[in-house]
């Protein structure tokens, strides 16, 4: 095994898990606010997908260009599904929480399949395609420029979420419910606020990977898969820990790929789950 | 102790032990048995057989769930594995040494609750969310593995060798559905009797109490890790029943579709539907959901696989938003709280 | 005579935090033992260390003699203690029946039997008028009376309880006392987490008296309250609804 090709893995490893960090987010996020896993997340991020490649098929706008559209947009439905949806959901045993979520999934993706058959579509020519060489390994610059983005938009999370009033508003509601509801923090807005950037963050891995991946109805179920791995791996709640555990995923999945068959990567993943949540039930960093 | 008190248990202690249902539902049970045993004399047509077929192999199915989830609190999402090592069981049996398939449907049973302890022991000790997302990746594993397999025809799966004669023995009729739908009543019925005997046992009071309240079950003397495996065992055991009915009603086992998610998932929905925890909301949950989605296929054609799940969804999403704990719930609790009233 | 209940020296720590600290006192069969200490002493991590629900960093717990130290929560119920919980716990899609016929299933099979032994320990609590609605429809005090009973259908030896009375209003308080005189009378053993001084001077045989985690005091009730440490520890804090 060359080295060039491990390296070549530990590369495209990392940058692909910096995508599975940010969907990752989104649902820890979420989970923090009002322990839901939203079971849904998969066909969000498929959302987002189709809705880059559709700004692109009807307006020729490429996804770059269209990134903060698909952000706002996925933002909007996060908010929306909150007061629409999951503010029922809140009152329900978790039961029902886990169903109406998955049922929402099923739509989705029902009516991803319906509208827009399975086909599988690509974004053509996007504005970032080329490939980057560093010394012996060559990176697609897609990957790359989603990397760079992915980590951007980690640090301007960590940023709102440390800094600013709003955000520790968020922290607040988090860690204590009922005690940041006494200190006048609206808890509802807050939800609401978790599930905009919650999805917000899927929106822009979405437009992101549809400059390089296959976009069609199905495409969500692996990633929420891992995210929800990575999720637990860092510990619901912890925005640090998805983003290590993302990483970590991406790594995992890609050397594992490599040096076993390509096809176990599920198995892969799943036997570290395993190993995760029984010997460190909350994760890196979690407090669940 | 009081006078009235005494009085009052008195009365409490005449009450009946289980609670009757009023008159109008024991006459409605009656007369839909008796319509399921005269059903495919009734209808005789090929289509309202098959029907009918799957809606009492998707109640069988239903009713697996609830035993593990609706009763005993653990939200399995990977039901279709033991669907699926059921069917597999029967079939390899079958077409590689000649067994019965009712010998293999044992088989399969067995080989089920065997993968139901090796996956329960490590997993059903996680707390709610984590276990479901541990069923979904096992789910997704199992059937990678069984794609892979070449000595189970890896993903072009297996074909039930085809026998004409002695269609009791090898469990295969060709010439009408009539025995496949006694069989599949039979079957339903089976598992819904032992789900009933096992809600008015003492392990059926256990797993409520797990359910509800892990830490109060185990104060109260009732060891938490070992009921969950059980209850995923039993549970494991109805859905390879109904696997192996299923490899031996279509003949051809694909991999892909045996230990779909869609599987899993469409359980979980019909049960919620019909309501989680009741005996009968598996079967109501069925009753709706099948002729849906046969029936959407038909109208809507090509695309009618995907409108039945869209409806699916909404129609989950909406009972979790308004009565998660399903349609019959409502019918369940008024009947429990009867005491003895004739 | 061996006490039925011994706790030697039970040590709770979480990294840095210290929730209970050497913990040392013993039960005679027949005794009422009251627990008090201010809010956050670690009493109900007390509970939690001797009926299996954590184990203790240190120290040992002896029932009747035996050993039981870290063992599981269902074999030590299953060895004749039951216990309340202060945050309630009713089984709430069960009825109220069916909430205190899983107790007496601890020492029976037979769901008739079972009931049977329900309905007297219902009646016991005055809460047979309930006994048809479901644990989610009752209040909180019922809750506390429905627990009481579940833990009392097990026929238990020992009975562990966590704040019987907080959130009782002052009349329902003279009639739980009567209910645990009567307990003690039949010969059950009892320890109560008590925040109400009135009730647990009134039952109480001996009482431990904790601090942040230390015991302070463990006698006679007149001794304990005079105990300069424990007028320290509750200074400005002495429940003595009178």
């Amino acid at each position: 095994m060359s080295r060039e090709l491990i390296l070549q893995a530990v590369i495209s490893g990392l940058l692909m898990g910096l995508i599975y960090a940010l969907v990752a987010v989104g649902l820890t996020l979420i989970f923090g606010l009002m322990e839901i896993v939203n079971f849904a997340h998969g066909e969000f991020l498929m959302l987002a997908m189709f809705t880059a490649f559709w700004f692109w098929a009807l307006a020729g706008l490429d996804p770059v260009l269209s990134l903060p559209f698909v952000v706002i947009i996925l933002a909007l439905a996060g908010i929306l599904a909150h007061f629409g949806i999951i503010r029922r959901l809140l009152k329900a045993p978790m039961l029902a929480q886990v169903c109406g979520t998955f049922g929402l999934g099923v739509t989705l993706r029902a009516g991803a399949q319906f509208l827009w058959t399975p086909d599988f579509r690509t974004v053509a020519n996007p504005l970032t395609a080329g490939r980057v060489q560093i010394g012996p390994i060559f990176i697609g610059q897609p990957q790359l420029i989603t990397g760079g983005i992915c980590l951007l938009s980690f640090a301007a999370l960590w940023w709102f979420v440390t800094r600013t009033e709003t955000g520790l508003g968020l922290q607040a509601t988090s860690q204590d419910r009922q005690a940041a509801a006494v200190m006048g923090i609206p808890t509802e807005r807050m939800f609401a606020l978790g599930w905009g950037i919650g999805l917000g963050c899927v929106g822009i891995a979405g437009t992101m990977l549809s400059t390089f991946y296959y976009i069609f109805p199905e495409v969500g179920t692996n990633f929420a898969l891992l995210a929800f791995v990575a999720v637990a791996l860092g510990g619901f709640g912890s925005i640090a820990g998805s983003l290590l555990a993302g990483v970590l995923i991406g790594l995992v999945e890609s050397l594992g790929g490599l040096l076993l068959d390509p096809s176990y990567k599920t198995l892969i993943v799943f036997v570290l789950y395993l190993a995760v949540v029984i010997f460190r039930p909350h994760g890196l960093f979690g407090r669940f | 102790m009081s006078g009235s008190r005494t009085d009052m248990l008195k009365t409490a202690r005449a009450e009946p032990l289980w609670p009757r249902p009023p008159l109008w539902v024991s006459a409605l049970g009656a007369t839909a048995l008796a319509l399921l045993i005269a059903y495919p004399f009734i209808f005789t047509t090929s289509f309202s057989q098959h029907l009918m077929i799957l809606i009492l192999l998707y109640a069988l199915m239903a009713q697996s769930w609830n035993v593990v989830a609706g009763l005993s609190g653990q939200i399995s999402l990977g039901q279709a594995i033991f669907f699926g090592i059921g069917a597999y069981s029967s079939t390899v049996l079958f077409a590689k040494y000649g067994v019965t398939p009712w010998a293999g449907l044992m088989v399969g049973m067995l080989l089920s609750a065997l993968a139901a302890v090796v996956i329960g022991v490590p997993t059903l000790r996680l707390r709610g969310h984590y276990f479901a997302i541990a069923t979904l990746l096992i789910g997704s594993s199992v059937q990678i593995v069984f794609q892979r397999w070449d000595w189970v025809g890896a993903a072009s799966g297996l074909y039930v060798p085809i026998e004409r004669a002695s269609p009791w023995f090898y469990l295969q009729f060709h010439t009408s559905k009539v025995p496949y739908y006694y069989l599949a009543l039979g079957a339903a019925a089976g598992g819904y009797l032992a789900v009933w005997k096992l809600r008015r046992s003492r392990l059926g009071f256990r797993l409520q109490a797990l359910r509800d309240e892990p830490d109060a079950a185990a104060s109260l003397g009732i060891a938490i890790a070992r009921h969950k495996v059980l209850a995923f065992m039993i549970s494991a055991a109805m859905m390879s029943v109904a696997g192996t009915f299923y490899a031996q009603y279509v003949l051809v086992l694909d991999p892909e579709r045996l230990f779909s998610a869609e599987i899993s998932i469409i359980v979980l929905l019909m049960t919620v539907l019909g309501g989680s925890g009741t005996l009968w909301g598996p079967a109501l949950g069925a009753a709706i959901l099948v002729p849906l989605s046969e029936y959407s296929r038909i109208w809507f054609g090509g695309t009618g696989r995907t409108i039945d799940l869209i409806l699916y969804g909404i129609l989950i999403l909406l009972v979790c938003m308004w009565r998660p704990s399903g349609i019959l719930s409502l019918l369940e609790e008024r009947i429990r709280r009867r005491a003895g009233v004739p | 005579m061996t006490p039925l209940l011994d706790v030697r020296g039970l040590t709770k720590r979480y990294g840095g935090l210290t929730a209970n600290a050497d913990i040392v006192f013993d039960v005679n069969e027949g005794e009422i033992v009251g627990i008090i200490g201010p809010n956050g002493a670690g009493k109900s991590t007390l509970f939690d260390l001797i009926t299996g629900f954590q184990p203790p960093s240190a120290g040992r717990v002896l029932l009747d003699g035996h050993d039981i130290t870290g063992l599981r929560p269902d074999r030590i119920s299953r060895l004749g203690v039951a216990r309340t919980f202060q945050k309630l716990k009713p089984f709430l899609d069960l009825t109220v029946t069916e909430n205190v016929i899983v107790g007496a299933l601890a020492r029976t099979s037979d769901i008739k039997t079972a009931r049977d032994r329900a309905l007297e320990s219902l009646a016991f609590v005055n809460l047979l008028e309930k006994r048809n609605h479901f644990g989610r429809e009752l209040s909180t005090g019922q809750r506390k009376r429905l627990e009481l009973a579940r833990g009392l259908a097990m026929s238990p030896r020992l009975i562990l309880m966590d704040e019987v009375t907080g959130g009782v209003d002052q009349r329902s308080i003279a009639g739980l006392i009567a209910l645990v005189l009567e307990l003690k009378q039949r010969g059950l053993t009892i320890v109560m987490i008590e925040h109400n001084m009135q009730v647990i001077m009134r039952l109480a045989d001996r009482i431990l008296a904790l601090h942040a985690g230390r015991p302070i005091a463990f006698g006679a009730p007149e001794q304990v309250r005079s105990e300069p440490a424990v007028v320290d520890a509750y200074l400005g804090t002495v429940d003595d609804a009178a």
